[in-house]
């Protein structure tokens, strides 16, 4: 302890990062993230086949349906002689595009009115009313008003596609942040009275500071595995919207869809369903070990032990 | 503590009045229409017709108050009178369904069994699991057992259940035979030999959910009792010569339950609100089934009532779970 | 295909024969599965086709049609008809005549009190009966004496096969409904619920949306029948593991409407614990071309109506070519297998109303794109086809079903390859058949340039079928967008030609003129692109003998005849 006051002075992030390098599954799951979204966003640009392409040549079509993995086919192709490569990178931009940035809102949605409801007593009353209001509202019915009242709107504003992923990630995040609100919002409640948090308010720390210094810290490790779950919960949600006719176009493959429509084939076909399950299950793992290596970077506790 | 519950069962009351009038006027404003089932061969005038015999054509504020006069009044008549033999309700109108013309609450009570022994079962069977193996994985952090635990639990919730149910039909009821892959909600249990068979019909449904539950909660466990292990209390008490045992499973793991029992309550109205795919997938037919065939036939009295009873049970565990933070930790006080 | 029905009726018969001196109940229990649960057992308040069909194992009507279309009786003694003088003359009345001795399954005798209470049931002004069109153009219906009912109608009817015939319009006890007139209807939950019948079974136990179990009627007419002595129907879930219950695990007997993807036949078939039955009705997967501007420039209330023609998909030529850019084999060949068959005709059966019309069944690309140049349609720098400076852009819709979103995925191709730009979008099945006039995306609303879905008619009768696309049958804001025409197609001629059918008694001409109007709808103008005449399709177990699959009528409407293949 008296020889750290000797070296030079390190920045904090520096010291998070060390930390976070010798947590080996969070690289690995840092180099299997990087990888998948290289697969994800390079790989259409050295992989140029149209995913969405069907032979308009009856009898062509017919030779190249469920083919196996091959050299023109690496991944094989789907029931109507679609590439699965050039499905599953152009697939994967939307799920993993979508399953971030839904679990992004949903956490800061919900840590947002899990903090605001477990620090002030005021707000705690309304805000938990309101959640559970969310919890009680039936999803399906909410997505179909959602799709009637903003589809259009949105479309007319961000252009079809932008229209459709705001659509989702918000109808998403929108409707998956109640559990997170309410775990961290438990946890404030436990912290507000350990001796720390009294110690800092008796010295009249104002409230924000309060949250941001003290608070928001120590319920970094529930709000870890809510992301983690939340992003595995955003890609299969997903998959179910455009079942409702609420996600992209019919045509359009995303790993949740190709999962979907693969299930049917499961027993004739079973790399069809290989793949995507594969790379959501990657995605959600590498996320996972990522987040557990940032918590452990992120504790002083542990850090430099 | 007393006054905190008594006074929040009081808030209780405008508070789902209100959610009740929302989640109404969000199912009737939602497209769709009850007649959406009705083959294309019936002409639009009959359709007509069989929507106002429904009185589905009645205004808004009409039907919700009609529902509200049903759900408090006639339905409650309908069970004391069904107790004590009395008949107050006589020739008062129950909430009927669209669907099938026949008293929503006849058709919760008929459903209930199948919902409560699978979901539940599962339920338990989750919690059961997902506890030990979240403890153990944080006391050893990144052993075998640790590393395993968190590949197959995330492997389980990113898999999503229609997938694994039809994994598991195909392993189980095609190809070995062992359970069969269609819930029979008439049989019942009168010997062992049924017995038998009303387990081996659960297994492959309660399997997949309680896989999906004991992904989650497992995780919630693991990380909450990380955070306490490294706390300085914990020092303390392992530097006073406390067993190993005392410290975690007595400090620790009572420090730590608090977002774990905030999941648990959470998921225990779900329970209720049973699990729409997996009921699907094995033909349960329980409460989930029920609620996602309403909608999708656009059954307003059906969905309005199912909703509320699962809002009722959301308020209600969430307050317990608010009660048992202040027993896990008695320094939270809400007066 | 007529040689196998034939040797299959042959062999089943034979298998029968040893059946025939079965006892009733011998054969224990049957099991049959509905991917449909059953909600309700009465035909007149039910929400879909499977609450009519398991309700055919109880209720019955005076007479079904058989597994080639053809009217037979079930509770009359014999058919009415010109020669027995059980039609008049002119065609405004019908009599029928009882069969003798009938019991309900309550041991009360069956009279015509019965069937003349079922008539007044189901048109109470306030009953909202279901089956309501079985029983337009009925003036009367009155007892002449205990078996013999005779009903008139308000004008000629040439076709007086509707009332009290078919699933759809069973014979309901008086005894049982008399309290459920009108509003009362669906109060009585134990009526409909358990209604007693005439049929092979009656119910023991009901759950809702979930399981009927049935056990044999001690009253039925053949003392010999039904050879089970119960039955259970389960419904829920999906067509493939209904079909995977009956081909590969062996649970169930029956499986209804096992629609799934060809490759997935055949890997059931392997299964070899049962096979599947098709058979051909009038159901048509259809392409529907809108005649009217959907554009969101127009003002609300003006989408989609006969105010605006449709910019693009008004000239002929250019209808004419996107049929010819589909290959309808190709269709049949990824999405239905032996339970489809490509057509031209809106109107595909019975065969004399049946158009001989062959002409879209080839695939003709080049004939396509030469009749869009020919038409002032253009290929412009991009590949987009445009005259006038405007773009040949296309929104096709559809509801929310794998074999449509691949049929999508495959027309788009082929339009694509036309120099046509294509937007897919699916719907929610239940916003898209749900009618409600506040959705975007209902399919009568056709906010779309081109949609697709299937329909048929009820029965064998194609006259309220094509009579719906005359010019006043469009769904627009005046209507609450109700109405059958959905391509707000009109065409004087076409509408005279309906005023000329409805007149028409003579058999033949009816015939000639319902092809002259199918006709007119495909290959004249191309209102309609039929793509795919679909087939029913249902499996069952290799143990459960004596099934005629019937598309005309109920799948259930000779359960009395099936036994357990020993």
């Amino acid at each position: 302890m008296t020889d750290l006051a000797l070296e030079k002075p390190r920045s904090q992030w520096a010291d998070v990062w060390s930390q976070f390098k010798t947590h080996k599954g969070a690289l690995v799951g840092l180099v299997v993230f990087a990888s998948l979204i290289f697969f994800v966003s390079i790989g259409p640009l050295i992989w140029t086949k149209d995913p969405t392409f069907i032979n308009p040549d009856a009898a062509t079509m017919i030779k190249t349906r469920n083919k196996p993995p091959s050299l023109e086919f690496p991944l094989g192709t789907d029931q109507l002689g679609r590439d699965m490569l050039a499905r599953m990178m152009k697939g994967g931009q939307v799920s993993i595009a979508v399953g971030l940035v839904a679990m992004t809102i949903s956490i800061l949605l919900g840590t947002l009115v899990g903090v605001m409801a477990g620090y002030f007593k005021r707000l705690d009353g309304p805000l938990m009313r309101l959640t559970d209001l969310f919890l009680a509202l039936p999803l399906l019915p909410l997505l179909l008003v959602m799709v009637l009242l903003f589809r259009d709107p949105l479309a007319a504003a961000f252009g079809p596609e932008g229209g459709t992923f705001l659509l989702i990630v918000s109808a998403i995040g929108v409707t998956s942040w109640m559990q997170a609100a309410r775990v961290v919002r438990g946890e404030v409640l436990a912290l507000k009275e350990r001796e720390f948090v009294l110690a800092a308010r008796s010295i009249g720390t104002p409230s924000r500071r309060m949250i941001l210094r003290h608070i928001l810290p120590n319920v970094v490790s529930p709000i870890m595995v809510a992301a983690t779950l939340g992003i595995a919960n955003a890609i299969i949600t997903e998959s179910a919207l455009s079942f409702l006719g609420l996600g992209f176009p019919p045509d359009f493959p995303t790993w949740g869809r190709l999962l979907f429509d693969g299930a049917e084939y499961i027993q004739n076909y079973p790399q069809r369903v290989f793949w995507p399950g594969v790379a959501i299950s990657l995605t959600v793992l590498s996320v996972n070990y990522i987040g557990d290596g940032l918590r452990d970077a992120l504790d002083p506790r542990i850090r430099g032990r | 503590m007393l006054t905190f519950t008594i006074r929040r069962l009081l808030l209780a009351i405008p508070t789902l009045l209100f959610i009740s009038l929302i989640i109404f006027l969000l199912v009737d404003f939602a497209p769709g229409s009850p007649m959406s089932q009705i083959p294309l061969t019936v002409p639009p005038e009959v359709r007509l017709k069989i929507i106002e015999a429904m009185g589905a054509n009645e205004p808004v504020y009409v039907r919700y108050l009609l529902w509200l006069k049903q759900f408090f009044v006639v339905e409650p008549l309908v069970l004391w009178d069904h107790w004590w033999g009395t008949n107050f309700s006589e020739g008062m109108q129950r909430i009927v369904s669209w669907q099938s013309r026949s008293p929503v609450m006849d058709i919760i009570v008929q459903r209930m069994p199948q919902t409560l022994t699978v979901i539940g079962t599962s339920y338990l069977l989750g919690v059961l699991i997902a506890l030990p193996i979240g403890i153990y994985s944080a006391y050893r952090q990144y052993s075998w057992f640790d590393q395993i635990g968190t590949f197959i639990a995330m492997i389980g919730f990113s898999v999503p259940t229609f997938f694994t149910g039809l994994v598991l039909i195909l392993v189980f009821a095609v190809n070995l035979h062992w359970f069969p892959s269609i819930y029979d909600t008439s049989l019942r249990v009168t010997d062992w030999e049924s017995f038998l068979k009303q387990v081996r019909q659960m297994a492959m449904p309660v399997m997949v959910l309680a896989l999906y539950n004991a992904a989650q909660i497992s995780r919630y466990m693991r990380s909450s009792m990380l955070e306490n292990l490294g706390q300085d209390y914990v020092r303390t008490a392992r530097a006073k010569g406390m067993s190993e045992r005392v410290v975690v499973l007595k400090h620790v793991l009572r420090n730590s339950m608090i977002p774990v029992v905030t999941v648990i309550a959470l998921g225990i109205p779900s329970i209720f609100g049973g699990a729409i795919i997996t009921e699907q997938v094995f033909r349960v037919n329980g409460l989930g089934a029920l609620l996602i065939g309403a909608i999708q036939g656009s059954d307003l009295p059906t969905v309005q009532t199912l909703t509320f009873i699962f809002a009722v049970l959301i308020v209600l565990f969430n307050l317990i779970a608010d009660i048992l933070y202040g027993i896990l930790d008695p320094r939270i006080r809400y007066d | 295909m007529k040689m196998k029905t034939a040797l299959l009726g042959a062999v089943a018969s034979m298998a029968f024969a040893p059946a025939a001196f079965a006892e009733r109940g011998s054969d224990g229990n049957v099991k049959v599965l509905y991917s449909q649960a059953v909600s309700i057992m009465n035909a007149y308040l039910s929400s879909g086709t499977k609450d009519v069909e398991v309700g055919s194992l109880v209720l019955e009507p005076l007479a079904g049609f058989d597994e080639v279309g053809a009217v037979f009786p079930r509770l009359a003694a014999e058919l009415p008809s010109f020669e027995n003088g059980g039609i008049s003359e002119d065609q405004t009345s019908i009599t029928w005549k009882l069969k003798e001795g009938l019991l309900w399954a309550d041991g009360t005798a069956f009279t015509a009190d019965d069937v003349v209470f079922t008539a007044e049931y189901c048109m109470h002004p306030e009953g909202g009966c279901a089956q309501l069109a079985k029983y337009e153009g009925v003036k009367s219906v009155e007892a002449i004496d205990p078996l013999t009912v005779k009903v008139t109608f308000t004008g000629p009817k040439p076709n007086p096969f509707t009332a009290f015939v078919g699933s759809t319009a069973p014979i309901l006890q008086k005894a049982q409904f008399a309290n459920c007139l009108g509003a009362a209807a669906p109060t009585c939950t134990d009526a409909n619920f358990m209604p007693i019948g005439t049929g092979p079974f009656m119910v023991t136990d009901f759950k809702v949306n979930d399981s009927v179990e049935l056990a044999a009627n001690p009253n039925y007419r053949d003392p010999a029948k039904p050879t089970f002595a119960t039955l259970s129907v389960k419904g829920g879930g999906d067509a493939a593991s209904a079909a995977r219950a009956v081909m590969e695990t062996g649970e169930f007997d029956y499986a209804w409407n096992t629609q799934i993807n060809p490759e997935l036949q055949a890997q059931m078939n392997s299964g070899g614990k049962g096979k599947f039955v098709s058979g051909f009705g009038t159901l048509v997967e259809r392409i529907e071309m809108n005649m009217t501007d959907p554009s969101p420039d127009l003002p609300e209330g003006e989408r989609s109506t006969a105010k605006h023609p449709h910019p693009i998909l008004s000239d002929v030529r250019v209808r004419k070519a996107l049929s010819m850019a589909i290959d309808r084999s190709l269709l049949v060949e990824v999405g239905y297998g032996e339970a489809g068959r490509a057509t031209c005709n809106l109107v595909p059966a019975p065969a004399i109303y049946a158009s001989p019309n062959t002409d879209c069944m080839m695939q003709d690309m080049a004939g396509a794109k030469a009749l869009l140049d020919e038409a002032g349609w253009m290929v412009g720098a991009d590949g987009i086809r445009e005259k006038d400076g405007k773009k040949f852009k296309m929104l096709y819709q559809t509801s929310v079903n794998p074999v449509r979103q691949d049929f999508q995925a495959l027309i788009k191709g082929w339009w694509n390859e036309l120099g046509v730009d294509v937007e897919l979008k699916s719907v929610d099945a239940g916003v898209y058949f749900g009618g409600d006039p506040g959705s975007p995306d209902t399919f009568q609303k056709f906010y779309a340039d081109a949609e697709m879905y299937a329909n048929n008619f009820d029965g064998t009768d194609p006259e309220p079928y094509v009579a719906g696309y005359t010019c006043n049958k469009a769904p627009s804001p005046e209507n609450q967008w109700q109405g059958e025409n959905i391509n707000r197609f009109c065409d004087p001629a076409y509408d005279a030609m309906v005023a000329e059918l409805i007149q028409t008694r003579d058999e033949g001409a009816r015939a000639a003129l319902i092809i002259k109007m199918n006709e007119m709808l495909t290959k004249d103008t191309y209102t309609i692109i039929p793509l795919v005449d679909r087939g029913r399709l249902s499996a069952h177990s290799n143990t459960l003998g004596g099934v005629v699959l019937n598309v005309w009528d109920s799948e259930m409407w000779n359960a009395q005849d099936w036994f357990r293949v020993k």
